[in-house]
């Protein structure tokens, strides 16, 4: 690997240079590979593998895992696991829907911010919540939610809840903590976006009388698709394998993947099951990479 | 377009709630003369006391801090040295596809399968040596291993774009490569260093699932901690570490942003001052 780098060197007197750019690289690249990129590899292999009696690994290749994840059992056909599997790709989805429609607005309004101070108070309290814990801001929804809580009494007042029951747990508070947590990975490139958009296109079509779904369609969505393809997909693609928001806000039932394989690691301890878990994580990962790729946009929206 | 539709104003401020009245929740319980249930019994700092007399949460503060530290130290030096030595080198375009796809795994990898990859790494390593029992040793690794990423991006973007007419000036001066590097390279670099350093070092706070995964007992930081009492039960001195800990990371952020534009200033002055200097000697030469 490394005489293939090294036989061609662009120039007469690079040799040691291109010596010492590979050395300085080599502890980093050395830290990524064995740690990272071959056990991502080593996903395949063991999830052909199967969970011993002690959760250890026992080294017996077939395809159980594969029928296991398919719904195939002692038992007959039950798609538990694509069940979750599908309500994985449904909660990303509609997270990742609702975050859009209240990015557009919202990028539209700080947009409008006259000052220039106004409108960087205003990125930057969208950015504040990146930096802080998921953790925290996550059990902070319980409190809001909980029994007696103000916003569980006004849907009681409201007649959507019976009066004393808490808002959590549950999908409504699912969503609640999915969106308050990616709204910002939505909002802020889809802001800028929105930032370099020429507003001369929007005047002309109001000018001839183009109605609002039209403006939009016509003159919004092309200028901002960029932005908003980037921020699509690093809202999706996280929301996909969320563990935190779920565990937390979802209660012991609500399970997604990500809760899944962390399951499989934890208590159940069947490590084989976990990779199969994580490889399915793993190829919708790519297979939404891709879908995006093949519309060239991504790569203009700067992400690789 | 510089009135807002009143629709737009009112998502707006819904989205800014949504963001902020948990925390803010969070942060009013804690001074909430309160053990138990949600409602409003006065104001008190007990809570806050008592976070200051409880060993478990100063260890597990002390071990994030550390954890945060010596990860992001490691991780700024290697990423650094990732982005200029891959800058440096020509590689095959296999290779040179190979490496690009490894520094993007941890950001395009979720986070979930990332752990799962470490823990499985260290199981195996654990077989040779007992280096790799989980602990604080497994713990600043993996932190390691997802912060060189960011960092070196960062630095790679920089590198791209910087303009190296005046490292070549200096070496047709016959300056040696090391004085180059310490009065160029780096001066121009250092402003994308920081920059990856503070986000390596706000990932690494932040930073809970990774961790979930690989710590051991001795090596429970924050988020572990508070994550672990909720099942136990929260307590108003959860409300008050979370409080503490959402002001002191807003005032790190911004005590951070103002030491890098204060570097960045600095850094452009000294280049700025080099730059001067060869262009004397050269027109003296």
């Amino acid at each position: 690997m490394k005489t293939s780098a090294l036989s061609k060197p662009s120039f007469r007197g690079n040799y040691r240079k291109q010596l010492l750019g590979f050395a300085t690289a080599f502890p980093a690249l050395l830290c990524l590979t064995v740690f990272l990129a071959v056990p991502c590899m080593c996903l395949v292999l063991i999830s052909f593998v199967q969970r011993g009696e002690f959760g250890d690994i026992r080294w017996a290749f077939s395809l159980e895992n594969y029928k296991r994840l398919f719904g195939f059992s002692l038992y007959g056909w039950s798609p538990d696991f694509l069940f979750i599997l599908l309500r994985s790709l449904r909660e990303a989805f509609v997270t990742t829907l609702i975050c859009i429609v209240i990015s557009y607005p919202l990028g539209f309004f700080i947009h409008a911010r006259k000052s220039r101070f106004s409108r960087l108070v205003w990125l930057v309290l969208l950015n504040v919540p990146f930096c802080t814990n998921i953790v925290i801001r996550t059990y902070a929804w319980q409190l809001i939610l909980g029994p007696g809580a103000p916003l569980a009494e006004i849907c009681a007042f409201l007649g959507v809840a019976p009066p004393g029951t808490p808002l959590y747990p549950g999908t409504f508070a699912v969503y609640l903590g999915m969106i308050s947590t990616f709204l910002p990975f939505t909002a802020l490139p889809l802001y800028a976006a929105i930032d370099r958009m020429n507003w001369s296109l929007v005047l002309a079509a109001k000018d001839l009388y183009a109605t609002r779904f039209k403006i939009f369609t016509q003159a919004v969505f092309p200028q901002t698709v960029h932005g908003l393809f980037a921020g699509i997909i690093i809202t999706f693609v996280p929301a996909m394998a969320m563990y935190v928001v779920t565990d937390i806000l979802g209660g012991a039932r609500y399970m997604l993947i990500g809760n899944l394989i962390q399951l499989q690691f934890a208590q159940a301890r069947d490590w084989p099951f976990g990779a199969t878990l994580s490889l399915a994580l793993m190829v919708l990962t790519l297979f939404s990479f891709a879908l995006f790729k093949t519309t060239r946009l991504t790569k203009d929206a700067g992400i690789y | 377009m510089r009135k807002s539709h009143l629709l737009f104003t009112l998502t707006a401020y819904l989205s800014l709630a949504l963001l902020y009245v948990p925390s803010l929740a969070v942060v009013i319980f804690s001074f909430n003369n309160s053990r138990y249930g949600l409602s409003w019994r006065g104001f008190t700092f007990a809570w806050y006391e008592r976070l200051i007399e409880n060993k478990y949460i100063l260890d597990a503060a002390v071990n994030s801090l550390v954890v945060a530290f010596v990860s992001t130290a490691v991780a700024t030096v290697l990423g650094t040295s990732l982005a200029l030595g891959l800058h440096r080198v020509r590689f095959s375009h296999t290779l040179n596809w190979l490496f690009k796809l490894f520094i993007n795994l941890p950001i395009v990898v979720p986070d979930i399968i990332m752990a799962v990859a470490l823990t499985m790494a260290f199981s195996f390593f654990r077989s040779f040596s007992s280096l790799f029992d989980m602990g604080f040793f497994t713990l600043i690794l993996s932190h390691v291993t997802f912060q060189i990423s960011f960092v070196a991006l960062i630095v790679r973007s920089r590198l791209a774009t910087m303009d190296e007419e005046m490292e070549l000036a200096a070496s047709d001066l016959f300056a040696t490569s090391l004085y180059r590097f310490r009065h160029f390279t780096l001066p121009l670099l250092s402003p994308s260093i920081i920059a990856g350093a503070m986000l390596a070092f706000t990932l690494s706070l932040d930073d809970f699932i990774i961790s979930f995964f690989t710590h051991g007992p001795d090596s429970v930081t924050l988020p572990i901690f508070i994550y672990a009492s909720l099942k136990r039960g929260i307590t108003p001195e959860i409300h008050a570490l979370s409080t503490v800990m959402l002001t002191s990371t807003v005032i790190l952020v911004v005590a951070l942003e103002r030491l890098s534009r204060y570097v960045v200033r600095k850094s452009e002055a000294k280049v700025a001052r080099e730059k001067e200097r060869i262009l004397e000697e050269a027109e003296k030469a």
